[in-house]
């Protein structure tokens, strides 16, 4: 099970972080003042989409990573490992989900 | 799949797990820093004054760079486990990937 959703955003995040590059790129070019990034992004439906999705990938695949490697270096395991993943899964999703609102709102 | 030493593919096993650990320490700061937009145009452009620093300019590189070594590794994983690549050659073109895709990004932002 998470086997499968950790392997499934990494495709999803494969595409996304790849045109999360790009879109740098596109900012980076058109000037980095904080006007000019939130004139491209605000009321962008498609662009909010896109980023909520990222956002919900990155709170699926990073925390699944985590565990994987604390349990690979360390000893810890069972419900509190699983409890402080589910945590951070949260806080990305909170955290994503209220910087795409800032950008795209 | 558990890093070994012994194993083929150790050191990109390795820089895997490691650009990984990065990313997930940067992205909690880097919405928090994003969400300062919440507060106006103002709110954000202080924060990105700090991003012409020199020390977060070479964080921020070590992200940037972070970001394409795990793209291009766990498109390395994702093959060898999917696709039946050979995993020697396959670490070889990550490693060529990450190296052109972090220096073409570089690059980009301090030319642009």
């Amino acid at each position: 099970m998470l086997f499968v959703a950790q392997r499934t955003t990494a495709f999803i995040l494969a595409v996304a972080v790849a045109a999360h590059l790009a879109t740098i790129l596109f900012a980076v070019r058109g000037g980095l003042t904080a006007a000019q990034i939130l004139a491209r992004t605000h009321g962008n439906v498609a662009f909010a989409l896109f980023y909520a999705i990222f956002v919900l990938a990155v709170a699926v695949h990073a925390p699944i990573g985590l565990r994987n490697i604390v349990r690979e270096w360390t000893a810890w395991r069972g419900r509190s490992l699983d409890f402080a993943l589910i945590l951070f899964s949260a806080l990305l999703l909170v955290l994503g989900l209220r910087a795409v609102v800032a950008v795209c709102s | 799949m558990r890093a070994s030493h012994k194993q083929r593919g150790f050191v990109a096993a390795m820089l895997h797990r490691l650009s990984g650990i990065a990313l997930a320490v940067f992205l909690p700061l880097h919405f928090l820093a994003l969400a300062t937009a919440l507060n106006g145009a103002n709110a954000l452009d202080s924060f990105l004054a700090l991003t012409r620093e020199p020390l977060v300019q070479a964080l921020e590189w070590c992200i940037v760079v972070a970001l394409a070594l795990h793209l291009t590794l766990g498109l390395r994983v994702l093959a060898v486990e999917f696709f039946d690549f050979r995993e020697k050659t396959l670490a070889a073109l990550s490693a060529c990937a990450a190296a052109v895709v972090a220096i073409g990004l570089v690059l980009a932002l301090n030319l642009s």
